[in-house]
């Protein structure tokens, strides 16, 4: 009856990664690849539409000067595969690093609540260094497979292939300070990381609360950090590929979707671990305010989504609308599926089915909403990145469900092993008691 | 109200934790109570008194839709049917312009919508005088309200069971 009256729950629990669980993982993780060999053999046989769109994209290529990816690099089915490589990569670095963020801003905000399950998150950035290592070796190998302004002779005046425009970006897209950003980046994230993470687990033998206001200092440097980074990392991942296109909505546009997936992560991770038994101080109360987190952010994604979308199509410069032509009907239409799958998955569908009070209570509920936010994001990314790479070579096939199984497998995989090294609830943070008896009513 | 010529029966409580505990003795016994005050919102409260759960999110979600609808109409006559109007180009009906203006008085209906709802399920409003049984509700005590003709016990009986969950006064009040 009443906050007062919580049960005393233990808060020693030790996370066990079983052989089970490995072997399953693994077996995912197998599955993927052979999807990958398969489908980047079917590509490699010119399976599919590809071939035949390659042909039309040489004809057209005369008076396409519009089309962003004509200019004298011919597709190979290489690139599918990088492009594949490249969308996952950059969502689960996302995924991870959200987690940080989310310890962050909790401990800047002195946040009692989600003490509990800290170490969900807490556990995430550890998958960081490997979609980092792909992406640096993508970008410094094959970076012209993925991106307009790293093609040879773009920025040349005496080329054939000079592109005034992309010349005027030089200053910011150039190759060696776009590979010390990306290595900036994943080194204060994770650098960061690991500063906080030690901090954390020290806490648990030490007690005190010196741990504590150590850990709201390093949380306050990465949101400082991560306040320029998330948007900057958005324009050089993601934005930069469609080099001609910018829109100052983009930074906060993909720091929403990234977000939100994160919290999805979260949320699933966390009713997964009360499903095994586990977590057993995870109340109520505690899921409402994930679903809440979940209910909210989604909305705030829409409202970036939408605001960058509104302002285009209401200004209607072709400079700018070319971006969601390409989506919207360019490329033999194949993106569109995607476009709108985006909007229901992360938007209507979360919406309604997470507005209620009971359905944020309710296990079965959240794990429905997660998904579609989880699966939703990762069409988000790949309408974003997969037009301007592979254009109408693009699909979704094999290769596609392959990547995101293996990536998937190898998060959850990483998540665990972290889980593993602690007690899974923070016995000595400052916060715990308060949030043993958390209680939204 | 309907509260006119009514006898309550006032407790005076010091402590929000003793108050809480004192619902539940007060229940235990059988005293049906007619409502807590206090400066501040108690958790747990509402469930101790087992005040049914507010409807006002069934409300809330009510007026969005009204105002959804309202707004879908009025931009969808004004700019496409009365006197329809191309704006950059666009189709005269075309939903996306009209986003803005719908999700605004979707929240502009619900804020005043519930706002409304609340006063009037509350009792509250311009010129009309709240039911306040002890002034100090508003400072630093708690006051508990036992409406004395929905009880079957005495009115000694119940003054000695409020008295002894931890009150500080106990007093009869006429409305």
């Amino acid at each position: 009856m009443g906050a007062h009256h919580h049960e005393v729950v233990s808060v020693e629990e030790q996370f066990e990664f079983t052989a089970e669980s490995k072997r399953n993982l693994l077996i995912g993780m197998g599955i993927g690849a052979a999807l990958v060999l398969v489908g980047a053999y079917l590509l490699s046989q010119g399976g599919g539409h590809g071939h035949e769109a390659h042909d039309a994209a040489h004809a057209a290529a005369g008076h396409a000067a519009e089309h962003a990816h004509d200019h004298g690099h011919g597709y190979h089915w290489t690139q599918r595969i990088i492009a594949n490589l490249w969308v996952n990569s950059v969502y689960f670095a996302g995924i991870s690093v959200v987690g940080m963020f989310f310890i962050s801003y909790n401990y800047l905000a002195q946040a009692g609540w989600s003490a509990v399950f800290k170490r969900v998150p807490e556990a995430m950035p550890a998958f960081l260094p490997i979609p980092a290592i792909i992406i640096i070796v993508i970008a410094v190998l094959f970076g012209d497979k993925l991106f307009h302004w790293m093609h040879e002779g773009i920025m040349d005046p005496t080329s054939e292939h000079y592109d005034a425009i992309i010349a005027g970006k030089k200053g910011f897209l150039n190759k060696p300070f776009y590979y010390i950003r990306l290595v900036l980046y994943f080194g204060l994230w994770y650098g960061l990381w690991r500063v906080i993470r030690t901090l954390s687990l020290q806490e648990d033998e030490i007690g005190g609360t010196a741990n504590y206001y150590k850990s709201i200092k390093f949380g306050t440097a990465f949101l400082v950090v991560f306040a320029v980074t998330s948007s900057t990392s958005a324009w050089d991942l993601v934005m930069s590929i469609d080099t001609h296109w910018f829109s100052t909505m983009f930074g906060w546009y993909t720091l929403a979707s990234w977000h939100v997936a994160g919290l999805a992560t979260m949320t699933l991770t966390i009713v997964t671990l009360k499903e095994k038994g586990y977590l057993k101080a995870v109340n109520a109360s505690h899921l409402h305010d994930l679903g809440k987190f979940c209910f909210a952010f989604s909305i705030f994604w829409t409202y970036v989504w939408f605001a960058q979308f509104l302002l285009i199509y209401y200004a209607n410069l072709p400079e700018e609308t070319i971006y969601f032509r390409e989506r919207f009907s360019g490329y033999g239409g194949i993106y569109k599926a995607p476009f709108f799958v985006n909007i229901i998955l992360n938007f209507v569908l979360p919406f309604l089915v997470l507005m209620t009070r009971d359905s944020k209570r309710t296990s079965i509920i959240l794990k429905v909403a997660c998904w579609s936010i989880l699966v939703g994001h990762y069409f988000d990314f790949y309408t974003n990145i997969m037009p301007g790479t592979v254009g109408a070579n693009g699909g979704f096939g094999a290769v596609e469900f392959g990547f995101v199984l293996l990536f998937a497998c190898g998060f959850i995989w990483s998540v665990s092993t972290q889980l593993t090294k602690a007690n899974l609830i923070p016995r000595n943070h400052p916060m715990l008691e308060e949030s043993l008896h958390h209680d939204v009513a | 109200m309907t509260d006119i010529n009514k006898k309550f029966l006032v407790g005076v409580y010091d402590d929000d934790d003793v108050v809480l505990s004192a619902v539940g003795k007060l229940k235990n016994s059988g005293v049906k109570i007619y409502e807590v005050y206090s400066p501040f919102a108690i958790h747990g409260m509402d469930i101790a008194i087992g005040h049914p759960r507010t409807r006002i999110g069934i409300a809330a979600f009510c007026f969005g839709c009204t105002g959804f609808l309202c707004a879908l109409l009025l931009t969808t006559w004004t700019m496409g049917i009365d006197w329809p109007m191309v704006i950059g180009g666009k189709d005269p009906i075309s939903l996306p312009n009209y986003v803005p203006v719908m999700f605004e008085l979707t929240v502009l209906f619900t804020a005043f919508g519930m706002t409304i709802s609340f006063f009037i399920t509350n009792g509250l409003g311009p010129t009309v005088k709240p039911l306040l049984f002890d002034p100090r509700c508003t400072d630093n005590k708690f006051v508990m309200a036992i409406d004395l003709s929905k009880n079957k016990l005495s009115e000694a009986e119940i003054a000695s069971i409020v008295k002894a969950s931890g009150a500080e006064e106990v007093s009869i009040k006429q409305l």
